[in-house]
């Protein structure tokens, strides 16, 4: 029937169409790369091109330093300026990955020309790397499932809110890089496992490397990954291909890990790298079998064999057992510990258990971060379950693991984001299809007694079922991109440092008072200053006001922590005596109450007192901070020790005078906890107002600094008197009076 | 009666365990035989270079031991290097078999090829971290 001219018709008309698909796959890809940029950049446009949050203050001045003094002087950096006065080694406790990109790419421009500031390069490094993380997504999928999929996974990631929250413009942070190095490891990994070759296996050991110098995450690769061959091997698909794979990649990949300092002899010490190591040797033992078993002949020692195996692995596992509970090998650390057993930060580290973002994660998080897909992914599993190969195993596992993880702590959603994006890709791409093609089903055995070809009727039935159902599709579609467009304008493009508002008439009201209270500590104090306040705001202050800070959010010293926990909880003589003791000179505490917002000091008061009370369980006890009924107010009810305490004091001086422009209403009205507060008449020594319920005063400490709405509030610290006593008079003596 | 076969269970035991010593080294010297015999001379050269690397670690391992581990890194970088070397060569001699060519789908100069590019990243590596 096909002629030598039909033939060359059809070669021609299927390179024009390879063609076209090139050409199309291009500009999609295009598409969703620029897409996923702009759909970031909400607080660029609305506010000013700034670092957001906390984290990235810190990434940002550490990125200063390194662009400023080298990368030499970046990796043996001691910052003398942080955890006053212990200082932090911050060669040794960062993951050098996102200052080194930053720097990397703000000198590669400047020296094409483009003189860019490095605070630019830093705020647009994560949307700039999410079309990265796009295309890697898109490789990825390729390799598991089909094209189609592969196209769709990468529109899904781009614009997903789940991933979008870490990496908008201006949250410079670990996670904005680090899901583009673990798509890419697992895109490299998949590749190496399926062909064998050695060549992308050493690849897939370079590209985690740059995972494990980018994010603490990396975690997650090195356990996945070994269990990915674990898995083969119980299922019986264990082959030389993965065997070349896994063993070069693991040998390269820890021994490139090792090079970070942060990361250091961890692989081979802690429990978190124990399970890599054990499927290695397990490997190892695997092989030989199958080797000796090939060439002595399968009838002889086949069960031989498989009893020796278990008995190694058996023995493999006591030994990493011994090892772990003789203190040799590290127990698995506070963080990734609690992820097993969710109770036990809050009884032993209750830091970790105090960020929010380590709270387990809301059902309403999973629709709100994801939409369809999360409903769309089960399917996805279902059909890697059915069509399984190799390589989909991977994503089986992956697709089970994260949904755990993202299930116990809020932060790990962002875990769960790429596999739910490739999942509902598969999904979509299957039903896309089986409905868009206009050929029917092929028909199935059983139903070989209907007809075989199909009438008109009910070919023109058939089609318009599957338009309906193409139409609902993509309609679905539709939503979930006004859905993610409309998340990361409300929910996830504030900066945090700048608040807005809106006013009765709708304009909006910026709220500037973080960036002013940091300037004027920045302009009005010695530059040696040392400024106390709760963790949250360290990097802020070292970043904003450029002095020195007691605590950050780095939280790597528990006691210190603790410390000023107890200051903030105690009441003014003795916090007066700890801040003498670690030569404090300004105390700041943001506040809410005027305007309402939600995220003061004395809404985090509590935990100050829970992580004070850990170190110092007779001093401190959280039941003295509650009223009577055991409630925690800041009324007329609320007890001494809390109204007395510093932070009580320094967050409602003055605060009885304010009556938010209504002369009649209630003075002292606290608008975050909705109640008048109890004791109104915080005054200097020597100054009374108005007969109240108490009178207290503030002895120690003198207000230096309140900002506009009274968000901040900076407190110095008085020198100690004379040891004499004598109070200093401005006494005019009359005998030298000219 | 039950006299007559538990003698006979004693006296059946240590032929077989004997049986299944001997049948053992029956297996291990075939074994020998055959590699010696089937296993082509480039493999066999690799064989050899497995060996050395092999016992290269061993001894690093002992030295460690006995030593101390001041260095760590040091130790660690010598002792991984082996290691890997040892895994690179499995995998070379791996895709080297003509008996595993449906598995790898490549020339053996491409096979070698990358395992001369892993060790390159390797020794880069190792010279970095060796300190």
């Amino acid at each position: 029937m096909s002629n030598p001219a039909t033939q060359i018709v059809d070669l021609k008309s299927q390179a024009s169409v390879k063609a076209i698909k090139t050409l199309l796959t291009i500009i999609i890809l295009t598409s969703i790369c620029i897409l996923g940029f702009s759909s970031r950049l909400f607080a660029v446009i609305r506010f000013e091109s700034i670092i957001h949050e906390f984290d990235p203050w810190f990434n940002f001045r550490a990125t200063k330093r390194l662009t400023e003094h080298g990368f030499y002087e970046f990796l043996n950096w001691f910052d003398e300026r942080a955890w006053y006065p212990l200082g932090r080694i911050v060669g040794g406790t960062v993951y050098p990955g996102l200052m080194l990109t930053a720097g990397l790419m703000h000198s590669l421009s400047n020296f094409l020309g483009f003189s860019v500031l490095i605070k630019d390069v830093c705020v647009f490094t994560a949307p700039l790397f999410s079309g990265l993380t796009a295309l890697s997504t898109y490789l990825l999928t390729k390799e598991l499932w089909s094209e189609g999929a592969g196209l769709f996974s990468a529109a899904f990631i781009s614009i997903a809110p789940g991933y979008i929250s870490r990496s908008v413009a201006g949250s410079y942070d670990n996670e904005g890089i680090a899901i583009f190095a673990l798509q890419f490891t697992y895109f490299l990994w998949i590749k190496a496992m399926k062909s064998g070759s050695i060549m992308w296996a050493t690849f897939c050991a370079l590209s985690y490397f740059y995972m494990v110098s980018a994010w603490g995450g990396y975690v997650y690769i090195i356990n996945i990954i070994p269990l990915h061959i674990f898995v083969l091997i119980l299922i019986g698909r264990f082959n030389l291909r993965h065997y070349t794979a896994y063993t070069t990649f693991y040998t390269i990949g820890q021994l490139c890990a090792m090079n970070i300092p942060f990361v250091g002899f961890q692989p081979i010490r802690t429990s978190e790298h124990m399970a890599s190591f054990g499927v290695f040797g397990f490997v190892q033992v695997i092989a030989f079998f199958g080797y000796l078993k090939h060439n002595l002949g399968q009838q002889k020692m086949k069960r031989l064999f498989w009893i020796f195996s278990l008995l190694v692995f058996a023995l493999g596992l006591a030994a990493i057992i011994f090892l772990t509970a003789s203190g040799i090998v590290a127990p698995w650390s506070g963080r990734f510990y609690s992820l097993w057993d969710t109770g036990y930060a809050r009884i032993h580290i209750p830091i970790i258990s105090s960020v929010s973002e380590h709270q387990p994660t809301t059902w309403t998080s999973f629709f709100f971060d994801l939409h369809v897909l999360v409903a769309v992914f089960p399917a996805g599993l279902w059909l890697c379950v059915q069509q399984y190969d190799d390589a989909r195993v991977f994503l089986i596992i992956y697709g089970v693991f994260s949904a755990y993880f993202a299930g116990v702590m809020v932060r790990l959603m962002l875990t769960l984001t790429p596999i739910v994006c490739i999942l509902a890709a598969i999904v979509f791409s299957e039903l896309f299809n089986r409905y868009v093609s206009s050929s029917p089903p092929p028909a199935e055995s059983e139903e070989d007694e209907s007809s075989p070809n199909p009438t008109e009727e009910e070919l023109a039935v058939a089609n318009q079922l599957r338009s309906i159902v193409c139409i609902l599709l993509v309609m679905i579609l539709f939503m979930f991109g006004t859905h993610c467009t409309w998340v990361t304008s409300n929910a996830y493009s504030s900066p945090s440092v700048v608040l807005s508002t809106q006013n009765r008439d709708g304009s909006r009201n910026i709220l500037d008072d973080f960036r002013e209270a940091y300037y004027w500590l920045r302009t009005n104090t010695p530059d040696d200053a040392r400024v106390m306040s709760w963790w949250d705001y360290g990097y802020q202050i070292a970043g904003m006001a450029d002095r020195s800070t007691l605590v950050d959010n780095n939280t790597w010293n528990n006691t210190h922590i603790a410390m000023v926990g107890k200051a903030m909880a105690s009441n003014e003589d003795k916090a007066y005596e700890i801040m003498q003791e670690l030569n404090v000179d300004y105390v700041l505490v943001i506040f809410g109450g005027v305007i309402g917002y939600s995220g003061d000091d004395i809404n985090k008061f509590l935990w100050m007192v829970r992580i004070a009370e850990g170190e110092h369980p007779d001093e401190i006890k959280e039941s003295n901070y509650f009223t009577p009924q055991g409630e925690y107010k800041v009324d007329s009810t609320a007890p001494k020790t809390f109204t007395e305490s510093l932070m009580y004091k320094t967050s409602f001086y003055r605060f009885g005078e304010v009556d938010h422009g209504d002369i009649n209403g209630p003075h002292g009205f606290d608008r975050t906890r909705n109640t008048e507060i109890g004791v109104k008449d915080i005054k200097v020594r020597g100054f009374y107002l108005l007969i109240s319920h108490t009178i207290s005063k503030l002895k120690h400490i003198e207000e230096a600094f309140t900002t506009e709405n009274w968000l901040v509030r900076i407190y110095k610290v008085k020198p100690r008197k004379n040891s004499d006593g004598l109070i200093f008079q401005n006494i005019k003596s009359k005998k030298f009076k000219r | 009666m039950t006299k007559s076969t538990t003698k006979t269970v004693t006296k059946a035991a240590p032929k077989e365990s004997t049986n299944a010593a001997s049948e053992f080294g029956q297996i291990v010297s075939k074994f020998f035989d055959d590699y010696q015999k089937s296993t082509p001379v480039k493999l066999k050269a690799i064989d050899a270079y497995l060996g050395y690397t092999f016992f290269t670690g061993v001894i690093q391992f002992v030295y460690c031991c006995l030593v101390g581990t001041f260095p760590f890194n040091a130790f660690l970088s010598g002792f991984i290097s082996c290691v890997t070397s040892f895994v690179l060569g499995v995998s070379l001699r791996l895709q080297l078999n003509p008996e595993n060519k449906d598995q790898f789908q490549w020339s053996d100069e491409r096979a070698f090829g990358d395992f001369l590019f892993a060790h390159f990243v390797l020794h880069l590596v190792v010279m970095n971290f060796i300190g």
